[in-house]
């Protein structure tokens, strides 16, 4: 993948008449990791999802410098799963042609029991679930991925072992994990951010 | 347990049987009311015939012939209403008018249009149609929008959606569609053999049973619509749990 730079231009955003951020400008390099901190309803969800397209900023504008040639991905602070089906299919749903069961099992099997990997989402706990979601972002094909607290709801040991595979799988692309915990950002290595 | 529960259920209809044949021997009019055992022995009558079987079959495969066009008819009509609100707003009226007029006055319209001969057809059509235009739609407005946004996020195309979000969600609701539907499309469609009295159709029967006051042919009768069309209610929901799931495995 070639490198890019992922760039904000004077960003703003409000919501019901109170401004969330305004004059954001940040400059976000590919193949680094970013810790986004702020305190609750900072906008960080928000910022994301502008980042995404699933939203418009008020003001300002962003791109992707020089555009690569897949697009941004993302854990949500929701896991968003489809709850009937079972992990394996989650995440050859977001795959598209360049889809691969068996190594799609063996990577799921690297952060969860095996049997759970073609039970129904439904009947895994809450941060099974969460890992699912977050195997899912990393094997879909892309440039970067923003992540939305990915690391709640897993206790410490899973949490490091979970950080670990993040690391090794993000590979040269772009990675911004919006976080609380100071500690994270150091399991991440990442760079340390409060833009709001 | 479940042979005291079906053993409970055949107590209950036992007694009401007997409070059935005890009603018809105090009446003692079998023009009036008949009992059970007079149905019976009516049913038993009709069974070997062949016009029986013919008449089934015909009311059968008309109505069912109406209620499977317009379970595909409702669906993609619906599908397209949800997608755009102009044509939603545009079938509107049309919609609440199919549900509002009586079936009496279609009947009589469709006689007047395209006859007795397929009325069954035309009425069954126009009664399911709204029901499953209405649910398709509920269906799928009840989508998990944060589901479609990461689909969204994730680039994942048209059949994807369809099997992990659109199906998922629709189902449910067609299926409680479906068993509204199916009850209707069988009375509405038999009332409109009554009333059009197509030849060799269970609603013929019925009205030649008025006109003979054979009561216990009428109840007889009654009681072959019951059955046929909960067996059909069956078995139609049954195919329509198992061929979405088939979608949703292999689509």
């Amino acid at each position: 993948m070639h490198p890019f730079r992922l760039v904000t231009y004077n960003l703003s955003k409000a919501y019901n008449g109170e401004i969330l951020w305004s004059g954001l400008n940040l400059v976000w390099e590919s193949g680094h990791i970013y810790c986004l901190m702020g305190a609750s309803g900072a906008g960080k969800t928000t910022l994301f999802r502008i980042l995404l397209g699933l939203e418009k900023p008020d003001e300002g504008t962003f791109s992707l410098e020089p555009p690569p040639q897949s697009r941004l991905t993302a854990v949500f602070q929701e896991n968003r799963l489809c709850e009937e089906f079972s992990p394996l299919e989650n995440v050859l749903l977001v795959m598209g042609k360049t889809s691969d069961r068996e190594r799609v099992a063996f990577e799921l099997s690297r952060l969860l029991p095996r049997e759970s990997i073609a039970r129904p989402v439904n009947t895994l706990s809450g941060g099974m679930k969460r890992r699912v979601a977050i195997v899912r972002s990393l094997l879909a094909p892309s440039c970067g991925i923003l992540m939305d607290e990915p690391f709640t709801g897993l206790d410490e040991e899973t949490r490091r072992q979970v950080i670990r595979y993040v690391k090794e799988k993000i590979g040269d692309r772009l990675l911004v994990v919006a976080t609380h915990q100071e500690e994270e950002v150091k399991e991440l290595g990442g760079i340390l951010i409060r833009p709001f | 347990m479940f042979k005291a529960f079906s053993l409970r259920k055949a107590g209950i209809l036992l007694f009401w049987a007997a409070v059935w044949q005890l009603a018809a021997l105090f009446v003692g009019n079998s023009i009036v009311f008949v009992g059970p055992i007079e149905v019976g022995g009516a049913l038993f009558g009709l069974i070997p015939t062949f016009s029986f079987w013919q008449s089934v079959g015909c009311s059968l495969g008309k109505i069912s012939m109406g209620f499977l066009a317009a379970f595909v008819c409702g669906i993609g009509v619906g599908s397209i209403a949800y997608g755009c609100r102009m044509f939603r707003e545009f079938l509107e009226p049309v919609v609440l008018l199919m549900k509002s007029i009586p079936v009496a006055s279609f009947v009589i319209l469709a006689l007047i249009w395209i006859g007795s001969k397929n009325l069954a057809v035309f009425i069954s059509f126009l009664v399911v149609f709204p029901i499953l235009y209405v649910n398709t739609i509920a269906g799928l407005e009840s989508m998990d929008q944060r589901l479609l946004e990461m689909a969204r996020v994730f680039s994942v195309g048209f059949c994807g959606r369809l099997r992990c979000i659109c199906l998922p969600a629709l189902l449910p609701y067609l299926a409680s569609g479906c068993r509204v539907a199916l009850g209707m499309a069988w009375k509405s469609g038999i009332a409109a053999e009554v009333i059009g009295v197509p030849s060799h159709t269970i609603g013929e029967n019925l009205y030649m049973a008025k006109i003979y006051l054979s009561t216990a042919e009428l109840f007889a009768w009654t009681l072959v619509v019951i059955v046929v069309s909960a067996f059909f209610e069956k078995i139609f929901l049954v195919l329509l749990e198992k061929g979405v799931r088939l979608c949703i495995r292999f689509a």
